[in-house]
């Protein structure tokens, strides 16, 4: 064995015993530093022949690159133990809880609300308002309602002192029907008489001085009101049926039209829905004449009255439609399944968190109007 | 409106079975609401006989009964009845029967050590009457119908139907009206009012109408010499299945044809009036104790029935407790009048007395009808209780003349949406009564005072066809595709909201009214109801944050540890009504943690924190926002804050709550609040989708650190702005990241450090510019007094 073979397996016997970053520099000065000993060997090729040199000098050279090699290599390998060591000793319970943000909701009558939105834009329905302190005008004589009507018996009206021009009291509104008249006299307003299309729906509360297990002096509605030309009572039927075939999501929805009476419709029709009892609960669809089955009584509707059309100011000859009112509170219930109305007006964490939607459950087409 | 088969079979000749009758009954706009069968419950009862009676062992007031009902070897029975003895004939429940008066189930018993199967039963036990001095005694003969159930030989197998008669529908508050309409669908045939002639002799009283406003007709007749007493059965019958109580013959007729023909009538004690009856105003401050034994004070819109003593009658709404028929009554006079629908309506509606007379005259009785109704009524009071009738006096005219409609038939499809043949529609109408001439000119019947234009017959028609028939017709639909409903502020609530709970908050409802209490420190309600449900639900409330506190209260008392409401609804001002977001945070902000140790409680920057993110998701300008104080007295005065754009535009207030305000409501601890005013916040009208354009600089932003030494009172967001006034263009950004108070910086001082970011976009930044701007940040922290600190 050559002097270079020597020197060369000496020092990988080193470098792979060196336990740490320190020795091997060590290792590295006494091989390839200026004066090491592989450094040395490299000097001694310029006194050689070129016949020497030719036989000596790769084999020198590889020595050199041999060992620089083993000491970056090691060097790799101390250092990654030296880390994984160090990560070892990092170690954390992962089964701890993390840090976690409040969860907020959204009430289910704004849910509905927003879902109503949605199913009525698709047909056309933009949403209107309206205020809630009303005048009689409003409320009751634009909607047919005279003063000495045995209707407004029926209404439980919140009164205020305060009086409007007509010397009336101010009142709380008993129905989304006001912003039926607000809307139609802004389009004849708007179009001096002319008319134009409408079709709304108005959300919102509305009061009746009411109170037991299933009434609550505030509660939410929703109107629809559609005037255009020509439109009938086949039209009222079918934007009834697909609202609540949409609301519900299901397409075995039965409605029944049973005439009726409300002063700023005719002819008038309440609308019952089909529901059958599953897991002891109502749920709508199915067939009502089942055994398990039933209707219940869910809107009032009908064809808006030519009195109504008049008073706001647009031709009964002309423009005809059809209006139609709900609970938003009762469908919230109908379609989530609570069972206590008094609850949605308290303001329960607990309640909320149950029957509450997610902030980002905001209903869409496409993906489904019911959370 | 109640009332039994039986009887609407007495005016309707019909096959139909009862469900199609009911079915019926709802499909043309009566709706069923509720059947009932008296029968139903009274099943198990069978016509028992006492066979042998004989004293209890030992009780003396108990008898020990042997009773016979027919299917059994005969029943032992102990029995208290006073009247019980062999041989009488009654009515027996056997054990395991439920006694409906009594709410129990019979079992076997020992009743002082003797056994007793079954009970002989008592009319109240029964529900048959209010009589419990004995048990039901029936006739001897009823003897060979042993063991027969009692419903059947009783006839009480008659089922009672009741249905809601909308407002509009006067003519069917009487069952006559029901079966007419009910025989309109072909279901059965209305069968031919047969009034028979009565004998009348005499001249009819001295009545008259003063007040041809409020009482345009009234007819009047009398009957002397009658006995008055009970109503026979069949009567009685009919009136307990419509829910009346049979009181005598004489009342029991006037209920009797209200109910049968909707048509009321109130009956005089002849010998308690003086003088003739008169219909008048009545005088201001007049008063009459009415027949529910309340004195009621009229006035001079109100109309009377009067005599020479007095006022007897609020016409048309209830008679006088004075006057009216009693078992000793012998003579009577009958009124049959026709009172002003509106009048009657106004008149109920001041004394808020309600009656089945006021419910009709408002609605409107038939003007056609007022001699048939007296001949009715005078023909049942001469068959049940004798007597002579005088001739009828006929005061004043009832409006009877008949309103005519143009009609299309054609209208039926354009309005109803259902194609009905003309012959067809022409025959409904006549059933309902209506007149249709060959040029389609309808004349509409007295009793149909609802019907005015051509939309209400179309009505008549497609109620009868049945509105499930109507073919369900698709609205038009706009060419294209569907454009965005929601208006701005409707899209601006809606992000705004699902900012809220998207920051962990709860939305939750609150009443719109509040009390006065809880409306006081908010500045007091404008808005305050006449007559509220209760003084806890009274003003409208102008702020949402008493109710928000409310609800953080009662969930602060079911133990909730951290509690974060918010309602998004309306504040109610003098003027007008504002959307309003609410926010109250209470309890713990943070829970303890293994991290971060104790809990921490919220303090007003989280109010703050919060506002922001919702007005920025509701579309505001937030860093164009200034702070300003005056949040309102309800808050703590030195933690509360208001954001505005310009000194007058306030779009938002929050703050600590007033301990004061929190500790009234009961909610412990501190919580804090804040309102978002959503009709404040500017309205982004403008929808233009493309973005001003926009590449990202190649240069790198720098950030540079600036700590001032400033007077302790000085606003932090003063400095921050007058820091990032220095350079509009280069400064991107400028934000407070340390605030330091203590000696080292002096009395009545602070340090604030503000870190600005640099961005250049043309050229790297060379330390001469920075020398340059950071001078210029400097001179404009100084013009605030603020020394850069060394």
């Amino acid at each position: 064995m050559s002097d270079s073979e020597a020197i060369k397996e000496k020092y990988l016997g080193q470098v792979e015993a060196a336990a740490d970053g320190d020795a091997l520099e060590a290792i590295r000065v006494a091989a390839l530093g200026k004066k090491g000993e592989i450094s040395a060997l490299l000097k001694t090729l310029g006194k050689m022949t070129p016949e020497e040199r030719q036989s000596e000098g790769p084999k020198i050279n590889g020595a050199r690159q041999t060992v620089a090699d083993a000491i970056a290599a090691r060097k790799d390998s101390i250092e990654t133990e030296a880390l994984n060591a160090q990560l070892a000793t990092e170690k954390l319970d992962m089964t701890l809880p993390p840090p976690s943000g409040p969860k907020g909701s959204i009430h289910p009558v704004s849910q509905v609300m927003d879902e109503l939105a949605e199913i009525f834009a698709d047909l056309g329905f933009s949403v209107a308002t309206g205020p809630e302190i009303e005048d009689d005008w409003h409320n009751f004589t634009a909607l047919n309602i005279p003063e000495t009507h045995p209707a407004r018996a029926m209404h439980d009206t919140f009164y205020f002192p305060q009086t409007d021009e007509g010397g009336m009291p101010k009142l709380l509104r008993t129905h989304t029907s006001p912003v039926q008249i607000r809307t139609m006299m802004d389009v004849a307003k708007q179009t001096d008489g002319a008319g134009e299309p409408i079709y709304i729906i108005a959300p919102g509360r509305t009061y009746r001085s009411d109170s037991d297990a299933t009434h609550t002096p505030m509660f939410h509605q929703v109107e629809g009101l559609v005037i255009d030309k020509g439109i009938h009572m086949g039209h009222l039927k079918w934007t009834l049926e697909t609202f609540v075939r949409a609301f519900f999501e299901r397409d075995d929805i039965t409605l029944r039209l049973r005439p009726s009476y409300f002063p700023f419709t005719e002819p008038s029709a309440e609308v019952d829905l089909g529901f059958t009892v599953e897991k002891g609960r109502r749920i709508i669809g199915g067939d009502p004449r089942s055994e398990n089955g039933g209707w219940m009584e869910i809107l009032g509707s009908g064809m808006v009255h030519p009195n109504v059309i008049r008073n706001c100011g647009l031709d009964p000859d002309v423009w005809q439609g059809f209006a139609f009112g709900c609970g938003i509170d009762r469908l919230a219930m109908l379609k989530y399944g609570m069972d206590d109305l008094r609850a949605f007006f308290d303001g329960d964490l607990r309640w909320t968190e149950h029957y509450g939607f997610d902030a980002l459950d905001v209903p869409t087409l496409s993906g489904g109007v019911g959370a | 409106m109640k009332f039994s088969l039986s009887w609407l079979k007495a005016h309707l000749d019909t096959d139909a079975s009862l469900t199609e009758i009911t079915d019926k009954l709802t499909d043309i706009g009566l709706e069923l609401e509720g059947l009932e069968n008296p029968a139903d419950a009274l099943k198990a009862f069978r016509v028992a006989k006492v066979i042998e009676a004989g004293p209890h062992p030992n009780a003396d007031k108990l008898q020990l009964l042997k009773v016979d009902d027919g299917s059994h070897e005969p029943w032992q029975v102990v029995c208290g009845a006073p009247n019980a003895r062999k041989d009488m004939v009654g009515v027996f429940g056997p054990p395991g029967t439920y006694i409906p008066g009594s709410d129990f189930t019979l079992k076997p018993a020992k009743i002082r050590d003797v056994e007793s199967f079954g009970m002989m039963c008592s009319a109240r036990e029964l529900e048959l009457g209010e009589d419990h001095d004995g048990i039901i005694e029936l006739p001897a003969d009823a003897a060979s119908a042993v063991g027969t159930s009692y419903a059947d030989y009783a006839d009480l197998d008659d089922p009672v139907i009741d249905v809601a008669i909308t407002p509009n529908r006067q003519d069917c508050m009487g069952v006559r009206g029901i079966a007419r309409d009910l025989a309109a669908t072909g279901i059965g045939t209305l069968k031919a009012l047969t009034i028979d002639a009565i004998a009348r002799s005499g001249s009819g009283p001295d009545v008259r109408t003063d007040d041809s406003e409020g009482c345009p007709a009234f007819y009047g007749c009398t009957v002397n010499g009658l006995s008055n007493g009970a109503s026979p059965d069949w009567m009685q019958a009919r009136l307990k299945s419509a829910g009346q109580k049979p009181i005598n013959a004489l009342v029991d007729i006037t209920n009797y044809v209200m109910l049968d023909h909707g048509r009321p009538l109130h009956v005089y004690d002849v010998a308690k009036l003086k003088g003739g009856l008169v219909a008048r105003k009545a005088t201001a401050g007049e008063k009459l104790t009415a027949l529910n034994d309340k004195e009621y004070v009229l006035d001079e819109t109100m109309t009377v029935i009067a005599d020479d003593n007095g006022a007897h009658d609020i016409g048309g709404i209830m008679g006088g407790a004075e006057t009216g028929s009693e078992e000793s009554t012998t003579d009577v006079l009958i009124e049959c009048a026709f009172f002003d629908p509106a009048s009657i309506a106004k008149t109920g509606q001041k004394l808020m007395l309600t009656s089945d007379a006021r419910q009709r005259f408002e609605r409107g009785v038939d003007p056609a009808f007022l001699d048939d109704g007296i001949d009715i009524a005078t023909a049942l009071v001469l068959q049940l209780c004798g007597g002579s009738a005088s001739e009828v006096t006929r005061a004043g005219t009832p409006p009877t003349e008949q309103r005519t409609v143009k009609y299309d038939p054609k209208q039926c499809a354009t309005l109803g949406g259902i194609d009905v043949a003309p012959e067809k529609q022409k025959s409904i109408l006549e059933a309902l009564g209506f007149a249709v001439d060959a040029s389609w000119q309808v004349t509409v019947p007295t009793w149909r005072r609802d019907v005015a234009g051509w939309q209400d017959l179309v009505e008549e028609v497609i109620r009868i066809i049945g509105l499930d028939s109507i073919p369900s017709t698709p609205l038009p639909r706009k060419a294209g595709v569907a454009k965005p409903t929601a208006s701005p502020e409707q899209l601006a609530e809606r992000k705004a909201r699902r900012a809220a709970a998207a920051r962990g908050l709860n939305e939750t409802v609150t009443w719109s009214f509040i009390s006065d209490k809880e409306a006081a420190p908010f500045g007091g309600g404008n808005w305050s109801l006449a007559n509220p449900i209760s003084e806890d639900l009274k003003v409208m409330r102008p702020s949402l944050l008493p109710g928000l506190i409310a609800a953080a209260q009662r969930n602060a008392d079911r133990g909730a540890s951290s509690i974060r409401l918010f309602e998004v609804g309306r504040r109610y001002l003098e003027s007008t009504e504002h959307p309003t977001i609410g926010l109250v945070l209470g309890g713990e902000n943070r829970a303890r943690s293994w991290q971060a140790g104790s809990a921490t409680k919220y303090d007003a920057y989280d109010a703050k924190a919060e506002v922001l993110a919702i007005l920025e998701a509701a579309g505001a300008p937030i860093d164009k926002l200034m702070d300003f104080a005056e949040a309102g007295d309800h808050y703590h005065p030195g933690q509360s804050g208001t954001l505005r754009l310009g000194p007058k535009k306030i779009l938002a207030a929050y703050g600590v709550l007033h301990p004061t305000v929190t500790k009234a409501m009961g909610l412990k601890g501190t919580a804090v609040a804040a309102e978002i005013f959503l009709d404040a916040i500017p309205v982004k009208r403008a929808k233009d989708h493309m973005r001003e354009a926009f590449a990202p600089p190649a240069l790198q932003a720098v950030t540079r650190d600036f700590a001032f030494i400033v007077d302790a009172d000085l606003p932090a967001s003063d400095l921050v702005r007058a820091v990032k006034g220095a350079d509009k263009k280069l400064i991107t950004g400028a934000r407070l990241f340390d605030l330091f108070e203590g000696a080292s910086v002096g009395e009545g001082k602070k340090s604030l450090a503000v870190e600005i970011t640099l961005q250049p976009t043309e050229a790297t930044l060379t330390e001469e510019d920075l020398k340059t701007l950071s001078d210029k940040v400097v001179a404009n922290g100084a013009k605030l007094g603020a020394e850069l600190r060394g």
